[in-house]
This record gives C-alpha cells, structure tokens and sequence, in this order.
C-alpha cells in the first residue's frame, strides 16, 4: 500500500491551523481564513433587512455568494428564497466537520435560480447532537441529500419523513466523514468481527 | 446480505389481499449495476417505490481527504465511469477555481473535444442499453459500434478507454498525438449518418413509440422541485443547459442550440438525447477545426495548495448538473470534496415518475434515466 494514511484521517499532519474559516483578521503571511469579501446588492440587502440578526454574515468568494446563518434560519431562508426570488432548485446540502470547532459542523445549502441564472450558498454552524430542522417541506430533493448527510455526518434532520442511512449499510457504526472516523480502524474492526483474525493493515 | 428490515416497507407489513411486494436487484440487468428496487404491486399496478442504493459505496469522498489535490484526480473517473472524462473536467475546473486560474487556450479546445466526444459515447451506451431493456435488440450493437470509435480516440490519447484521467488540474495530461485532428473529424463524418440510422430503427417505431409515450412522465415543475437536471429537465421543456447558462472551458465561443422537448415522457427524453449527441458533434467540429498552438498546462505549482477557502464549481455532465463543493485548508491535502452527483439526484425522482405505472415500464423509466450505479454509490 503506497499511501501514508495519517492517524485517526484527521485533516492535516501538521500541527492543528485555526481551522474556522471566516473573520477576516489580519493574518499573518499565508491567510488562513477564507479571504471573503462582502456581498452587497439588493437581494443581499433583502435578506438581511428580513432576516435580521440571524444572518451572520453575507460574503463572496471567487465571485461566488454565500450566507452565514443561525442554524434556525436556514429553512426559513430557503423558503424565502424559493418564494420571494426565485430561486427554485435546491442543487445539494451538505456538512464540513470541523472537529476542534466547538459548533462542529458547517451544514451549507446551495440553492440556484433558474431565471436569475445565480447560485447562492447558505452555511449554517452546528454543534454535535443539534438537529437542524428538515428541508424537505421546501425542497422535494432534500429528502436524499439529507439522508446522505444522516448517513455520513451523523446530523440528524428534526422533521424528516424517513431518517435512514442511505449508501451505508443499516447496521453501521460510525459516520464516515467525520474527521475523526479513521478508515484503517474500520478495517481492522471490520476483519475481526468478520474474519476473526488480525488485519495486517 | 441481510434480510430487508422493515423500516423499508410501509408501516403495516400485511398487504391487502390484491397487494404483492417484488424485489427487483440487486442484481437484475436492467438495472444498469446494482440498483435494488423494492416495488410494492397490486397487480401489475405500481403503487409504490423503494430504492436501495449503495451496493457500489467506495467512499470517494472520504478517500479524497486523504490524498493531495492531484492524487485524489484519478479516482473521479471511476464514479460515472461511462462518463469518465467530464468527471475529470469538473474536478479539475473546481481546483482551478480554488487556485483561481484558468488552462491555457489550447488545452481548453482539447478538454471540449474529448468532452463532447465522451458526452456521445455515454449517450450511445444510454441508447444501446434502455432499448435492449425495451426489447430492441439491434440498437445496442450499432450504439457499441460506434462507441468504439470515440474509445479508440480516448485510448490513443492516453492510453485508457473507460477511466481515462485524461486532464490535469491546469490543463491536460498529454499533448495530442500524431493524427488526432484526423481521427476526431473522421467521426465526425462518420457518425452523425449511424444517428439517422439508429433513428429509422426507433423513433417512428411503433411498438418503440408504444413503450416510451407519456410513460415516466415528469414536469419541468416536478423536475425543479426533485433537482433533476440533464435531459430529463431539457425533455420537460426547460431550455437549460450549464454549457450555454454559465459557459466555462470556452462553451461560450461555439455555436450549437439546446434541444428541448415539451412533453417530459420517456420518447422526449429519448429525442432529446438524440438530438444532443447531432450537437455534441457540431461542438466537436468546431473545435477541432481551430486547435491554437501552446502550451498544454497553465503555470501550476509542482505541489498543489490552494488558499484558504471554498468553492462550488458544476459542469454540464451527460446525465446533468455535475457539481464538485471543494473545500481547502491551506494544505496539499483536500478538506473537503462533496461530489453532486447528476445520477443519485436524479434517481429520487423514480418514484414518482413509476407510480401508477405498469411493472415493464419501470424498466423504461430507470432506463431513461440513465443512472450509473457508480456515481450513485460513490
């Protein structure tokens, strides 16, 4: 096997960087925030007029337009967003773990509207065992795409008509894509119970 | 395998006296690999669908975090792995994006040939199989035939047919070889003519026509609303398409139309297909007409590390919006890369499109979808 798997899969091998990826402090040579600029126009403007404080932030980046909101905003600001502009089809959601962040993950929705031919992304951070409120009453495609979030984050949707895994099978331990889930212990776990010897991996 | 739980099944796992539950899959051929469809029948009526998917889980994306940005390239191919090239495309787009550069000219025109030419050859084996499923024999030797054709040009190029790697993050793999131009506009002579051909087969065939009309039907509303994209979403009368929307890779300069169809049924999306593939050829010998003269690779770094930050970046994917949310952290390792796959979102949409249909017809509507099992599962 060729590749160096680092232990425990987490994100880098060297020492932890400050991971969250907003404010724009002033960083030192490489930034290691996201360098976000603001976003304003008119729906930005709307969306904040109307949704308050429970909209963090409204940036861009490589000319691409993102919502920072609170958790309890999102489905709101879906909603909003399909009614009032346009913006009919939800194109995915899906989490970044953040393991050392004390709200462990960025749940993001990306949304487009076919008549304004623009994409736009709501993040949302939340914490392990907080359960974001379901989309589908929205958006009919949020049914799976949740699922897939449930199966690999283990971010359950409050509301969801079928809360299962869906590409992992039933009995599962574990959830993948968490920074923590090592795939080498997986394995190992995985011979033994199966095969009852010792993975040589 | 274990027994199917009954949290798949509805509440009540007694059926009416008229009701029968088929299983169809995992490993059935006119699943197109290995879709498992548990169908709940009064008769020969459907009433109700449950899709269990993830036979071909390889966790692609679990895998990315741990390799570099360039390593993780190769395995991009093998989720639709028909349509390996524009897999490779929209990935490689994405980290450009996240590097904030763009290929140079001339690898741009390349990527758009072999594009396009992969966007045929995954049509061809669309057609070949959804008619084998229907009880068209024929078709699906002259669709291989032909496909052969575009492998060919594929193999030359790199040397690989299915899963070719045929890009690198700022430009491509390899320069042209000695006669490509030749071979990519000898297809393009040759094939549009084997598209007449496999029309007088299908399109006003009537057991054809019989099998595929207001079967599957889907509304551009019901599309929006489920995030189909691709031909489905064209065949309901909704003229989008990323390439003309938000060009990249130089869409822009080529003049080719949208086909869109009104009726959202199997046979439009079956028209739609066919007429895609006349325009994928009209791209292709635009292109090949004026390859400019350059380099192939943009000014990339020997080690790939890109900024701090994020970003989404979709392609126009046979089978529909192709997406790639890559996330960076500074290092030379991915953060994050969640692949949107056109097919598993797609396939949610089965359901509906079965409900209150006949049992053959599920066939026709998971052929028209033109689902790959190894993009659904990744």
């Amino acid at each position: 096997m060729a590749d160096e798997q680092k232990p425990g899969g987490e994100a880098a091998g060297e020492p932890a960087k400050p991971s969250p990826p907003k404010p724009a402090a002033a960083a030192p040579k490489p930034p290691a925030t996201m360098a976000a600029t603001p976003w304003e126009n008119d729906l930005a403007r709307e969306l904040k007029e109307r949704f308050g404080d429970r909209i963090g932030e409204t940036s861009t980046y490589l000319g691409q337009n993102f919502i920072v909101a609170k958790p309890e905003a999102a489905v709101p600001i879906l909603e909003y967003l399909k009614l009032e502009a346009d913006f009919d089809y939800l194109v995915d959601i899906t989490a970044v773990d953040w393991p050392k962040r004390p709200e462990r993950f960025d749940l993001v929705y990306i949304v487009y509207s076919f008549p304004r031919n623009e994409r736009v992304r709501i993040k949302t951070r939340i914490s392990d065992g907080y359960k974001p409120e379901t989309a589908v009453g929205v958006h009919l495609t949020a049914n799976w795409l949740e699922r897939e979030v449930f199966d690999m984050f283990g971010i359950e949707f409050a509301g969801h008509p079928d809360m299962r895994r869906i590409l992992m099978p039933e009995d599962w331990q574990g959830y993948p894509l968490r920074k923590d889930y090592s795939i080498i212990q997986q394995d190992q776990r995985w011979v033994q119970e199966n095969l009852g010897i010792e993975s040589g991996q | 395998m274990k027994a199917a739980s009954d949290a798949s099944m509805p509440d009540s796992t007694f059926l009416d006296s008229t009701e029968l539950v088929l299983n169809m899959g995992p490993q059935h051929p006119s699943t197109h690999g290995v879709l498992r469809v548990i169908l709940k029948l009064d008769g020969e009526k459907i009433l109700g669908t449950d899709c269990v998917i993830g036979y071909l889980h390889r966790g692609v994306e679990k895998i990315a975090e741990n390799r570099t940005w360039a390593q993780f390239n190769p395995y991009v191919d093998r989720m639709d792995y028909v349509a390996a090239v524009s897999n490779g495309l929209g990935y490689c787009l994405a980290v450009e994006k996240l590097l904030n550069i763009e290929a140079p000219p001339r690898a741009q025109v390349v990527r758009v040939i072999l594009t396009e030419l992969n966007r045929v050859a995954s049509h061809l084996v669309w057609l070949g199989t959804h008619a084998l499923d229907i009880g068209a024999i024929t078709p699906v030797f002259y669709c291989f035939r032909e496909r052969e054709e575009a492998l060919n040009i594929f193999e030359k190029y790199c040397g690989a047919r299915l899963t070719t790697h045929a890009f690198r993050i700022g430009g491509l793999q390899y320069e042209t070889y000695e006669g490509f131009e030749q071979d990519v506009k000898a297809f393009c002579d040759m094939f549009p003519p084997k598209v007449d051909e496999y029309e007088a087969l299908l399109t006003g065939n009537r057991i054809w026509k019989g099998r595929l009309t207001n079967v599957g039907v889907l509304t551009a509303d019901e599309c929006k609303e489920y995030g189909v994209t691709g031909p489905l979403l064209r065949a309901a009368g909704v003229k989008w398409d990323l390439r003309k929307a938000q060009p990249y890779s130089g869409y822009e300069k080529y003049d080719f139309e949208i086909p869109i169809r009104q009726n959202g049924d199997t046979f439009d999306r079956y028209m739609v297909r066919m007429q895609e593939m006349r325009q994928s050829v009209r791209i292709i010998r635009q292109a090949v007409e004026n390859i400019p003269e350059g380099p192939i690779m943009g000014k990339v770094a020997k080690v790939i590390k890109p900024p701090v930050g994020e970003a989404y970046v979709s392609i126009e994917a046979p089978k529909g919006e192709l997406g790639y949310y890559v996330v960076s952290d500074g290092s030379t390792q991915p953060y994050r890369v969640r692949v949107r796959p056109p097919s598993f979102v797609n396939l949610q949409a089965l359901d509906r499109m079965v409900r209150g249909a006949l049992v053959a017809d599920i066939c026709a509507v998971i052929g028209t979808l033109d689902i790959v099992l190894g993009e659904v599962d990744r």
